[in-house]
């Protein structure tokens, strides 16, 4: 049955009423009117749909609504702008990454929670963080590329 | 196909939304003064037909002196987009950062074939680069009359004509017709689709002149995508609309018989729509859309489960009836030569159904408005989706307007096609727009397969061990099964499940190499599909179709042929091989990756894990690539990596540098997922490959260290087709590379840990 909820999404205060079971991908795209993130797979498998909750990637496509609470959400558009993009953003842009794009939540929002915690990452520790996100068009080799110029930038 | 009835009317609409391209009719240019388009305030919305015999339907000048290019191609995000705004600059002389691109709408562009067969700069780029430079012949004329010079003394810079001798006299193409459409016929073949061609009078310009063809422009629609502010076809709404969902049943071929409505009775605004085998539900939310078609008790039809077990997959091949063979152009006597051979070497080869499984699962929406209908969609060719759509809704196509959007990833035939005209069914029964994505197992257990085959091959060798015949046979299930767009309702699951028969055709393909055995022949067999309607097996094109599967058996076989004769495999090749541009790639990926000339296997490791390096080389069309594999092969676990590629490529002229790097890696990338891990797995019933984890696919921690990418540039050379080739020789390298590490031959794909470490032993 219906509840009511209040979401805080990339710093602004949404009520909404919905299914408790309802995933918090749906309430972000259909009821917020967000058109980010994605739904890939609706199973935690790919990362299409990934938001930070308190500042953790999480796959929003099998995350309820009852789980959310006061947690702060933030979708990639709400990482940054084009006036103040993310280095990520930036890094992905430069290195032109994206084929088809529409995996890009998963790796920019799960590399973005990474970089801030790990500095100077090696090769090796970037491809371990972002294992088991898709990319099919098999951008792989650019998305690690601006994950390191994005390290970089971050100094 | 009739014309559009009020084709101003859609015009201006589409044109002032896409661009802010005041776009006006004026008759013939040199008419302008004459022009009653000052009279009459509505003459503004006229743009001479969408023919493809009209200037105005591929390029016009708009007021502020931006150039709208008007494409009937699509970009699956290989930097499409950019290369034509580059041909399109080039010709007008224009800044390529002025040339807007519009693409895939059937009410802006022509039918130039869509998305097909990587010919988006070679058949596409082609016509934008003749109707560009007759646009810019053109509007030199108009220079010239304007300024009363001859034309032949007029130079065009940054969209500015100007006397070559006087640089007072000057005008610019938007003071020459900004804002208005040319009225210019071209030279129309008479073809649509990928052959469309419509020249003008103008030539094109001389590569050698070219600034900004080849320049490594970034594309412009990565920002907007890495800032959320794109919309993909997934993100369009309508007012009014609904969401819907289809119901696929869990033994392939089975109907409902039964459908109980009340069980969903709970869910807010829940529709069912059952109409013969189509059954779909809809809801004002999607999420109760996603509950409905979960919750929805339907009874189904019992047929007998229409598949053979997976294990017995390659011996149906074989023993199936051929439907229908094909013979290629070969040379000499083969049987004859193979009955005095010395020595024969055989081989068999084989390739498993593979899905495209697209990164989302297909969306469209389809919304019917005032006799009219409107369809987005993701799709690779929408003109042809608009055909379809039409079909299904049985209304003139005249009427229907397909909007290409940016979809969820696509490498062929996919399941875009079958969305859109799922979601016209639906549309029409509920009477208001529906929005329908497909859901993860659908997207994977219910798209168009690439075709599972099986590829024999044999040589004669003479008795001083040169090659003397070559015989090679592929035989699988039809490329076209189900045909490479959804403009017929037997090719759509939609029309399938509403009853109408499906028409599966033939297709496979040959081997592209320039080999030159004295007696040579290959041949394709293709044979009928598992289930006759409605199936999750039916197959259709698929990135490069049959091109990394008939390469995997033929550059394969030329490397085992190439160590039964201990010979080097690169050595080998340049020794057979006859086309110039094919040795040239051979070579360039060898002198790059540093290649040391020795026969294969390398028998010199010891440990758990082994090294090799391997070479496959193939011509896609008129494009050529080498690909050289090194790889390590863990012989306790069986799993590969695929650690480095080099890759040479020559698609002739290149038109952006950058772009093509990419497409190539990524080609390359994706090919090494297809060769690894790729299997669409099944039961009797169905296909059960549905997710991520039943169709595993490369992992970035899998994904290769370095790929050195050589790429020809031939300036004089049309331009051919990028956005697959290197796709095609990645399977046989990578097998010649493990080959070369191990000495075990792997003749069936994918090379998976468990297949592998069985082989090794």
């Amino acid at each position: 049955m219906n509840k009511k909820f209040s979401l805080n999404v990339n710093g602004q205060v949404h009520s909404i009423e919905a299914d408790e079971d309802m995933p918090l991908l749906y309430a972000l795209r259909d009821d917020l009117g967000l058109n980010n993130p994605h739904f890939g797979c609706g199973l935690s498998q790919c990362g299409a749909c990934t938001v930070h909750v308190d500042g953790k990637p999480k796959r929003s496509c099998t995350m309820p609504l009852s789980e959310v609470g006061d947690s702060k959400i933030v979708t990639l558009a709400g990482l940054g702008t084009p006036e103040h993009p993310h280095p990520l953003q930036t890094a992905y842009v430069q290195e032109q990454v994206p084929q088809c794009a529409y995996c890009i939540n998963g790796w920019i929002m799960t590399a973005a929670a990474f970089l801030r915690d790990n500095k100077k990452p090696t090769d090796a520790q970037i491809r371990t963080a972002l294992r088991g996100l898709k990319c099919r068009c098999g951008t792989h080799m650019a998305i690690v590329r601006a994950v390191k110029r994005a390290a970089a930038m971050m100094g | 196909m009739t014309r559009m009835e009020k084709p101003q009317n859609f015009s201006r609409r589409t044109l002032l939304q896409a661009g802010g391209a005041l776009v006006v009719s004026v008759g013939a240019p040199l008419a302008l003064k004459t022009s009653a388009l000052a009279a009459d305030g509505t003459a503004a919305a006229t743009r001479p037909p969408l023919n493809p015999d009209q200037l105005s339907s591929y390029v016009a000048v708009n007021a502020d002196g931006t150039v709208s290019a008007f494409f009937g191609k699509m970009d699956m995000g290989q930097g499409l987009s950019v290369a034509i705004r580059q041909m399109v600059a080039e010709e007008l002389d224009v800044p390529v950062e002025r040339v807007k691109i519009f693409i895939g709408d059937t009410d802006t562009s022509v039918n130039q074939g869509g998305a097909s067969g990587s010919t988006g700069v070679q058949n596409g780029g082609k016509q934008m680069r003749a109707a560009s430079a007759e646009a810019r012949r053109v509007l030199v004329e108009m220079a010239a009359d304007k300024l009363g010079v001859p034309a032949d003394q007029l130079t065009v810079k940054d969209g500015v004509v100007s006397a070559a001798n006087d640089a007072g006299k000057k005008v610019s193409y938007s003071e020459l017709i900004g804002g208005q459409f040319f009225n210019v016929h071209l030279d129309w073949n008479g073809q649509i689709g990928n052959p469309l061609y419509a020249p003008g009078k103008a030539k094109p310009k001389d590569p050698k002149t070219y600034t900004i063809v080849g320049q490594p422009v970034p594309r412009d629609d990565i920002a907007p995508k890495v800032f959320a502010q794109e919309n993909f076809c997934t993100d369009i709404k309508v007012p009014g609309m609904v969401h819907g969902r289809v119901i696929r049943p869990a033994v392939a071929g089975a109907v409902p018989v039964k459908v109980d409505e009340a069980s969903i009775k709970q869910i807010p605004g829940a529709r069912v729509v059952w109409d013969k085998g189509f059954l779909g539900v809809v809801a004002d939310k999607e999420w109760d859309a996603i509950k409905a078609a979960k919750e929805l008790k339907v009874e189904w039809s019992q047929p007998t489960p229409p598949f053979p077990s997976q294990a017995a997959l390659y011996d149906h091949i074989r023993q199936a009836p051929t439907r229908k063979r094909e013979e290629g152009k070969g040379a000499g006597n083969v049987d004859d030569a193979f009955k005095n051979a010395a020595r024969v070497i055989e081989a068999e080869y084989e390739w498993p159904f593979q899905s495209h499984s697209s990164m989302g699962p297909a969306c469209s929406l389809v919304e019917i408005k005032d006799g009219r209908a409107t369809c987005w969609s993701g799709t690779q060719k929408s003109h042809f989706v608009r055909a379809g759509v039409a079909a299904i809704l049985g209304m003139p196509e005249d009427k229907v307007r397909t909007i290409w959007t940016t979809g969820p990833g696509s490498y062929g035939r996919n399941d875009a096609d079958d969305c859109a005209a799922d979601a016209a069914v639906l549309a029409k029964a509920v009477g208001r727009p529906v929005r329908l994505q497909y859901m993860r197992d659908q997207g994977t257990g219910w798209d168009p397969k690439a075709p599972a085959s099986i590829h024999k091959a044999r040589a004669a060798v003479d008795a001083a061990g040169n090659v003397v015949a070559y015989d090679f046979l592929s035989r699988g299930f039809s490329r076209v099964d189900v045909n490479t767009n959804g403009s017929k309702p037997w090719d759509t699951l939609a029309g399938q499940n509403l009853g109408v028969a499906l028409k599966s055709g033939d297709g496979f393909g040959f081997p592209g190499e320039s080999y030159g055995f004295t007696n040579k022949r290959a041949a394709w067999e293709t044979i009928a599909p598992l289930l006759d309607r409605a199936s999750p097996l039916r197959s259709a094109h698929m990135r490069d179709p049959v091109g990394p599967q008939t390469c995997f058996a033929s550059e394969s076989f030329i490397d085992e042929v190439a160590a039964a004769l201990n010979m080097d495999p690169v050595a080998f090749r340049l020794h057979y091989v006859r086309d110039p541009r094919d040795l040239a790639v051979i070579k360039a990926a060898a002198e790059k990756a540093g290649w040391q000339t020795r026969v294969s296997p390398r028998r010199d490791q010891r440990g758990n894990t082994v090294s090799g390096r391997g070479i496959a080389y193939a011509q896609r069309g008129a494009t050529r690539v080498a690909v050289i594999a090194e790889v390590d092969v863990d012989r306790g676990s069986g799993k590969i990596w695929a650690r480095k590629f080099t890759v040479a490529h020559d698609c002739g002229q290149i038109i952006n540098s950058d772009g093509l790097h990419h497409a190539i890696e990524n080609n390359v990338v994706q090919a090494t997922s297809r060769t690894l891990w790729e299997e669409v797995k099944f039961d009797s019933k169905t296909v059960t490959s549905v997710d991520w984890r039943t169709y595993p696919i490369l992992d970035v921690t899998e994904a290769p260290e370095q790929v050195d990418i050589v790429m020809i540039n031939r300036l004089e050379v049309a331009p051919s087709g990028a956005g697959e080739a290197a796709s095609r020789p990645v399977p046989a390298a990578i097998a010649n590379a493990v080959f070369d590490a191990t000495g075990v031959r792997i003749r069936r794909a994918p090379f998976a840990p468990g297949y592998v470490k069985s082989s090794l032993s």
